[in-house]
């Protein structure tokens, strides 16, 4: 881990920073897509001290922001029944549902718990053949391999008391989606560096292309964001719109073509829901036939589901970088960590709590 | 202080049962002899080994600090320690952050019926290594046996009592602008220790908990000067939350120097690999205080003479900015804030 030191030397980072105000004449408008940078953005006051060079607008990179809140109540659901063995990464535990939260089912006695790795869950599988284990597989391109072969694991071994609830979701097209709509104003794109290790940046291609928008695959430490945003600066100044890698030293072009195999053996590509987005086609992955024993809304039939997203909250908005967190009126009053509103004020990487955690006053 | 109690060659004593019944508990000859061959060996003293329903002790004419606290940390043997040397210095720690010298320790015990004999003679001989090590003595204690799934395991409540020296006022709410915050050591040992040995995570660490006695550190830097305006050891919610607790009884801003938190690497490691921030991590065996910068000197002198204070370092200042908020400066120079955790999503660490 000393590696990343480097990545947070504050003279380095100065430096860059001086270079990005030195080439910029006008305020261009840049989007980092994933959560993990705007959380480093805020901590590290990157957009304070941008301030009137660049506006950074905070993309929709947070998967468990954008997890669609009919799923969230199929997995309450699912997870309050007596057979079952829930599991999940933390942050999910607190996104509110409809009426309650995973955190509340727990505390009405279902069996939900905490989980590192999907390969955790199967263990559990495993080890409580008397039990349903379900894991619940959200996130972009970055978990996907992890979560495939989990059900591989699973199939493997015979265990036919494993499965998942799929919500992937996938980069590109939502960044399409964003770029086509007549509300853009973001000029220049920071990708998400752990999305394109696994899926490469050659999708990027076209998109920059057609879209004529410069787009950098990026690091998540302070001085990796200052670099991308300063190759982003850049090509706009030099009127260019390219794919330029500055996480080389994670991210290739072909990106990881054994965690893409794997993707594409277990998942299939569907049309998703985005919470506070829509639907968008060909955004998310499922679980494909092969495997649809897996499939854990196949296997546990689930009521109808009404849905109702409270009506004060606007981070469908702030999703899109339409708006920012200090924009919302319930934003640090009604809608805090300790009782959010909205997914974006859950997640570690949702850009609501960002603000609240770095910036309140 | 680290004690390997798998390491101590003192066998468990021959008993009828290989594991804790409902028996153990109800007062009756099993409990008298479970009292008789696993307690009383481990606390002897003249008080505990009257067996009365109560201790009567002479205490010095002074003030006394008095602390309660409740242990359910799971898994109750992680690196580093267990629920029993946790529950001696958790306590002793309590008392000893308001200058006190910690004496006498009261502990309960609340046993899940089918717990292995053997695991708990291996918590109370860390509890006694421990009391030892603190200087304290327990006194007084109980025993009772829940139904097997009424409770995890064991869970232990420990209350302390400890006099106070003459002169010596430290509270939360006495910091002055201007004083500096002192830290004894590395932070987020504990938690990281007892989150890594948890047995469903998929990678390995060589990080020990800190749990630890603090009144021989603290002894030592009231003895440079009483002038010590707040203390306490960061434990559940880390550092964070005690600086925040600082910054708002004080009323004072709090600016941290991040820099000079010492953390270890494999510390450091697994909270970046996890997605944890150290500052929100728990520590058994460190403590933060706020001194004049007149006195921080020969404080930290003080400090780092003692084993346990060796890392210690000045990690920030109050401040008349920003009152009842900690911040922080980010490698570019601009201040953000520090807030305490929201929730907890660790397992349970003390
Ligand atoms: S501050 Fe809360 S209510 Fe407002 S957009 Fe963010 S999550 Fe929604």
């Amino acid at each position: 881990m000393k590696y990343l030191d480097e990545y947070r030397d504050p003279t380095l980072a100065v430096k860059i920073l001086e270079e990005i105000k030195n080439h910029v004449t006008q305020p261009w408008v840049i989007m980092e897509i994933c959560g993990g940078q705007t959380h480093a953005i805020v901590r590290n006051g990157i957009d304070q001290v941008l301030q009137g060079k660049i506006e950074l607008v905070h993309g929709p990179g947070c998967p468990v922001c954008v997890t669609p809140l009919e799923t969230i109540d199929r997995a309450i659901d699912i997870a309050g029944r007596p057979e079952v063995i829930f599991c999940s990464f933390g942050d999910m535990l607190r996104v509110p549902g409809s009426a309650k939260d995973l955190f509340m089912v727990k505390s009405e006695g279902g069996d939900v718990r905490i989980v590192y790795s999907p390969l955790e869950a199967v263990r559990l599988a495993r080890e409580n053949p008397d039990r349903e284990v379900v894991f619940f597989a959200v996130g972009f391109e970055t978990t996907a391999p992890g979560n495939a072969m989990a059900v591989m694991q699973a199939d493997k071994e015979g265990l036919n008391n494993f499965s998942e609830i799929v919500s992937h979701v996938l980069v590109p097209p939502a960044m399409k989606a964003l770029l086509s709509s007549p509300d853009n104003r973001v000029q220049g794109y920071l990708a998400a560096g752990h999305v394109c290790s696994i899926m490469g940046y050659k999708e990027y291609e076209p998109i920059a292309r057609q879209y004529k928008v410069p787009i950098v695959p990026t690091g998540f430490e302070p001085v990796d964001i200052l670099e991308g945003l300063l190759m982003v600066v850049k090509q706009l100044e030099e009127d260019r719109h390219q794919v330029e890698n500055q996480y080389v030293r994670v991210v290739r072009r072909e990106g990881n073509k054994a965690a893409r195999d794997i993707i594409q053996k277990v998942f299939k590509v569907t049309d998703r829901k985005w919470r506070g987005i829509g639907l968008l086609p060909a955004s998310g992955l499922g679980i494909c036939e092969t495997y649809a024993a897996f499939d854990a809304e196949k296997k546990f039939s689930v009521d109808a589901i009404h849905v109702t997203e409270p009506d004060n909250c606007i981070s469908g908005l702030v999703l899109q970088g339409l708006k920012k967190p200090v924009d919302c009126p319930a934003f640090g009053r009604e809608c805090k960590p300790e009782h959010p509103l909205g997914a974006t004020m859950v997640s570690s990487e949702g850009a609501c709590a960002a603000y609240h955690k770095y910036h309140r006053n | 202080m680290i004690v390997d109690t798998s390491t101590l060659s003192c066998p468990l004593p021959i008993m009828d049962h290989d594991t804790v019944q409902l028996a153990h508990g109800s007062g009756g000859s099993l409990s008298a002899s479970l009292i008789e061959k696993l307690f009383l060996p481990r606390f002897d003293n003249a008080m505990l080994n009257q067996l009365e329903d109560q201790a009567v002790m002479e205490l010095p004419a002074c003030r006394l600090a008095f602390s309660t606290d409740s242990f359910v940390v799971d898994p109750i043997f992680f690196p580093g320690g267990d629920i029993g040397d946790l529950a001696i210095n958790g306590t002793a720690n309590d008392v000893c952050m308001s200058g006190a010298v910690p004496l006498y320790v009261s502990a309960a015990f609340i046993i899940e019926e089918g717990f292995a004999m053997e695991s708990l003679h291996r918590i109370l001989l860390s509890m006694e290594q421990a009391g030892k090590q603190a200087g304290v003595t327990v006194v007084t204690g109980d025993t009772k046996v829940v139904n097997k799934g009424s409770c995890d395991k064991i869970f232990i409540t420990t209350t302390g009592l400890g006099s106070v020296p003459d002169g010596v006022m430290i509270s939360a709410g006495g910091i002055q602008p201007g004083d500096k915050i002192i830290l004894s050591g590395t932070i987020a040992d504990h938690g990281m220790a007892v989150m890594t040995s948890r047995e469903n995570l998929s990678f390995q660490t060589r990080i020990q908990s800190d749990t630890a006695a603090l009144n021989g550190l603290v002894e030592k830097m009231i003895k440079t000067t009483t002038e010590i305006h707040a203390m306490r050891d960061p434990t559940r919610g880390g550092l964070a939350t005690t600086l925040n607790e600082f910054a708002s009884t004080s009323n004072v801003g709090i600016k941290l120097i991040e820099g000079n938190i010492p953390i270890s690497p494999d510390v450091k490691g697994a909270c970046e690999i996890l997605g944890i921030d150290p500052l929100n991590v728990a520590n058994e065996g460190k403590l933060v205080a706020a001194v004049p910068p007149d006195k921080v000197d020969a404080v930290l002198d003080a400090m780092r003479k003692h084993p346990l204070g060796r890392q210690a370092a000045i990690i920030g200042e109050a401040v008349t900015d920003h009152k009842g908020m900690v911040a922080g400066e980010t490698l570019l120079g601009v201040s953000r804030i520090v807030d305490m955790p929201v929730g907890e999503q660790l397992p349970r660490i003390c």
